[in-house]
């Protein structure tokens, strides 16, 4: 691994340029998402127990079929199998698939329905589909939310098949609502999406979408407004898959040590000076990272005897980095070069930006342009040169 | 061609997966049937006669139009038979494999060609292909996989399709249907394992598949929102950030060289041009006074790349000049270039002693411009 013999430090105070906001606490440390995911893995480890979800942008993508379509599989190979919860609307496909597998039904009260828990726990299957993932539990449940129940199954050793719809993502609600003005109150939080064991998108063009909504169908792409708000739904919904897919390959490195996989995503860096034009690279960096779906870091390495002039500018910069989103840091070395290069190696970072040297210093005539060095060492990394 | 101005082009579907096996073509014949059954007119004009079973169970049902059978070194192939379709000229034609090369004695050497064909006809074709066959992504996927993919298809073909669908499954679902032999004969499981299928391979491909789709899907809207004048929130743009919308356009130069890396430049610089919509120009500088008088290696060399660039949509041109990075520069600054792409693999001590160090000349005498230096990315993955 990089981390091990990295020859950069993290040491903010010794540069005086950082004083409040580098705290401990913000050095690497595990994401909750990753705790969570080991919490989970662990218990449900024990059991084999695994979660997979199946996501779509919007009601009619197929969800349930995929979803059901497996549960008849696997059923079929001899898998136990029951469904603990489904849908109201049903299309035939779906219910001919629900005549072959065993259900349980769902509880009822007065204030509604909710999955049985424990006659699915006293019946133990191996695993059980729970269509669809997003819903609350009447007054007097166990949990309040039936992705709570989800977690208890699974840490009772059943396997779970279940369904999203993107709309019922804690923190994709408001973006949808944005787009299409429809508003839930039952939300999942995205670390349990994170957290699962595996997630597939059941992606469709919009058109057929709505023709399952009863549409009619156009087949040339986008050709109105419904369709244009669903392409705006289908992407997030792509791209949330893509980070979940992205954390998962992340796990797979750290759990078999290999080198980290990068060039699947554009990862842009924002090298720092204070006699860069580094507001006009951060700009441009915050542009790219919008445009390419990216992710933007800046960082500073610091040299001692920097004047105070120049150690306000830092700030500035960092403020401006923050400002456009990046995650920031500030490295310490005796080489500023090598420091950069590795930090770019370990977060996988595709583009590295810098400036031109304004003047040529002593140090540069007799060892180079650092400039020069740079694009010798960042084998790999594409690395975009800004005027002073 | 037999086509008439009057006739609509044919639109294009593209089923995009990550791997064999993921089921791009049990979902494109599955969504055949249902259209058939809606009373579309649709044929299945080319399918691998040695597809999986479930694949082949799927194509019951469907018209399936015979395959053109061409002798190659005492072999016999299957191929699409483009003039077969034309003359049923069904409203929809169903076309295994976009990234194919035709057997030699073919009409077309591509089937991307052939498909080319069938749209110019105004029929509607949906086809399928997986991440690694894109042209802009080649270098990407070589890094990622260790893996150099030698068929690919132009970005702009993908980029005709009025859908693109990504048809997804996990990786562990993946290597269950190879390990049960679904996906190849047993003999080619092991070799699988130890390619395309290996260690975090499928992930990262499946990664850049959605990514790539999300790409797809957010050009579509642009496209649509330029011509409609469509006023929604975008998301993706919507961020508080007012200096990042009224950016003047960039344009992106291209450095042409002799040097094989070239042809990786020309694929970054296509692809980040098209996330950044930005207008793209491809420059070679030789110093002899005519073109026609550099060796004739270094001149063919150059005229494949020429050709190649132009193949991706970028324009190019052609200067004589004796400073060639000055010659560079000098055409950015006139034609208000933002950004300079040059290939890394032109630097070094070796090339400055032997005076072809370009890129560095280049950063160097560009201080008003931006000079962006793209990595060689096949020689990380030799050195790990």
């Amino acid at each position: 691994m990089v981390s091990a013999k990295s020859p950069f430090t993290l040491r903010a105070s010794y540069c005086g340029v950082y004083t409040t906001a580098m705290r401990v606490s913000e050095l690497p440390r595990p994401s909750p998402e990753r705790i969570l995911k080991q919490v989970q893995a662990e218990e449900s480890k024990r059991w084999g127990a695994k979660l997979k979800l199946f996501l779509g942008y919007a009601p009619g993508v197929g969800k349930s079929y995929r979803m059901l379509d497996e549960a008849r599989r696997r059923h079929e190979r001899g898998e136990d199998v029951v469904v603990g919860a489904v849908q109201g609307q049903q299309s035939e496909e779906v219910q001919a698939i629900l005549r072959k597998l065993e259900a349980i039904p769902q509880r009822q009260t007065p204030e509604g329905e909710a999955i049985d828990l424990d006659v699915i726990l006293r019946r133990a299957p191996q695993v059980c589909v729970i269509d669809p993932l997003a819903a609350q539990n009447p007054p007097g449940s166990r949990h309040a939310h039936r992705w709570q129940d989800v977690q208890e199954l699974l840490r009772n050793g059943i396997s779970v098949l279940s369904s999203v719809n993107l709309l019922h993502v804690e923190e994709y609600k408001e973006k949808v609502q944005a787009i299409t003005g429809k508003n839930t109150t039952e939300t999942i939080p995205k670390s349990f999406l994170l957290a699962a064991d595996d997630i597939v998108i059941v992606d469709v063009p919009p058109d057929l979408c709505l023709w399952r909504q009863g549409e009619k169908l156009s087949s040339t792409g986008i050709s109105n407004s419904q369709e244009r708000q669903l392409s705006e739904l289908r992407e997030l919904a792509l791209l949330l898959t893509a980070e979940v897919v992205d954390a998962q390959l992340e796990s797979y490195v750290h759990a078999h040590g290999i080198e980290p996989v990068f060039g699947t995503h554009e990862r842009f860096l924002v090298c720092m000076t204070p006699h860069s034009n580094a507001l006009a690279m951060i700009e441009s960096g915050e542009r790219n990272k919008e445009r390419f779906q990216g992710e933007l870091y800046a960082v500073y390495v610091c040299e001692p005897g920097r004047s105070k002039r120049e150690r306000v500018t830092i700030r500035r910069y960092f403020e401006a980095a923050k400002k456009a989103g990046a995650s920031t840091e500030v490295l310490e070395s005796d080489d500023p070069i090598s420091a950069i290069v590795d930090f770019a190696r370990q977060k996988r970072i595709t583009q590295i930006f810098i400036g031109h040297s304004a003047h040529n210093s002593w140090k540069d005539r007799v060892f180079g342009d650092p400039v020069l060095r740079l694009i010798r060492a960042a084998e790999g990394i594409d690395l975009r040169v800004f005027p002073h | 061609m037999p086509e008439s101005a009057d006739t609509p082009r044919g639109s294009l579907k593209v089923y995009l997966g990550y791997a064999a096996g993921v089921g791009k073509t049990f979902q494109m014949l599955a969504d055949g049937h249902a259209a058939a059954q809606r009373g579309v007119d649709l044929v299945l004009a080319y399918f691998q006669p040695h597809a999986r079973p479930d694949t082949i169970g799927q194509a019951h049902g469907l018209e399936i139009l015979p395959h053109r059978k061409i002798e190659y070194r005492g072999k016999i192939f299957e191929e699409l038979d483009t003039e077969a379709v034309l003359r049923r000229q069904p409203r929809i034609a169903l076309v295994d494999e976009l990234a194919h090369t035709n057997i030699p004695g073919s009409e077309r050497s591509k089937r991307w060609e052939d498909v080319q064909v069938l749209l110019d006809t105004g029929i509607e074709v949906w086809t399928t292909m997986n991440v690694q066959h894109i042209e802009s992504l080649n270098d990407q996927i070589w890094q990622i996989t260790g893996i150099q993919v030698r068929e690919t298809v132009p970005d702009g073909i993908v980029r005709q399709a009025a859908e693109i669908v990504a048809v997804d499954v996990t990786p562990d679902a993946l290597l269950n249907r190879l390990k049960r032999g679904a996906i190849y004969k047993p003999e080619m499981v092991e070799r699988a394992l130890s390619g395309f299928f290996k260690g975090s391979n499928l992930g990262a491909l499946r990664e850049l598949t959605l990514r790539q789709a999300a790409h797809e899907v957010d050009l579509r809207q642009s496209a649509y929102d330029e011509t409609r004048g469509f006023q929604v929130p975008r998301i993706s743009e919507a961020r508080p950030s007012g200096a990042v919308d009224n950016q003047p356009k960039e344009r992106i130069l291209i450095h042409i060289t002799a040097d094989p890396s070239t042809a990786m430049l020309i694929r970054r610089g296509r692809r980040v041009a098209d996330y950044l919509h930005a207008d793209c120009t491809a420059l070679f500088v030789h110093q002899t006074p005519e073109l026609s008088q550099l060796p004739a290696e270094e001149r063919q060399a150059v005229e494949k790349h020429l050709r190649f660039a132009r193949s991706l949509q970028i324009e190019t041109r052609i200067l004589a000049g004796i400073d060639i990075a000055k010659t560079v520069v000098d055409f950015a600054r006139r034609n208000q270039v933002t950004q300079i792409f040059v290939a890394h693999s032109q630097v070094g001590l070796l090339k400055r002693l032997r005076g072809k160090n370009f890129t560095e000349d280049i950063v160097r005498l560009s201080q008003d411009l931006q000079v962006t230096v793209v990595a060689d990315r096949s020689r990380r993955q030799a050195s790990q």
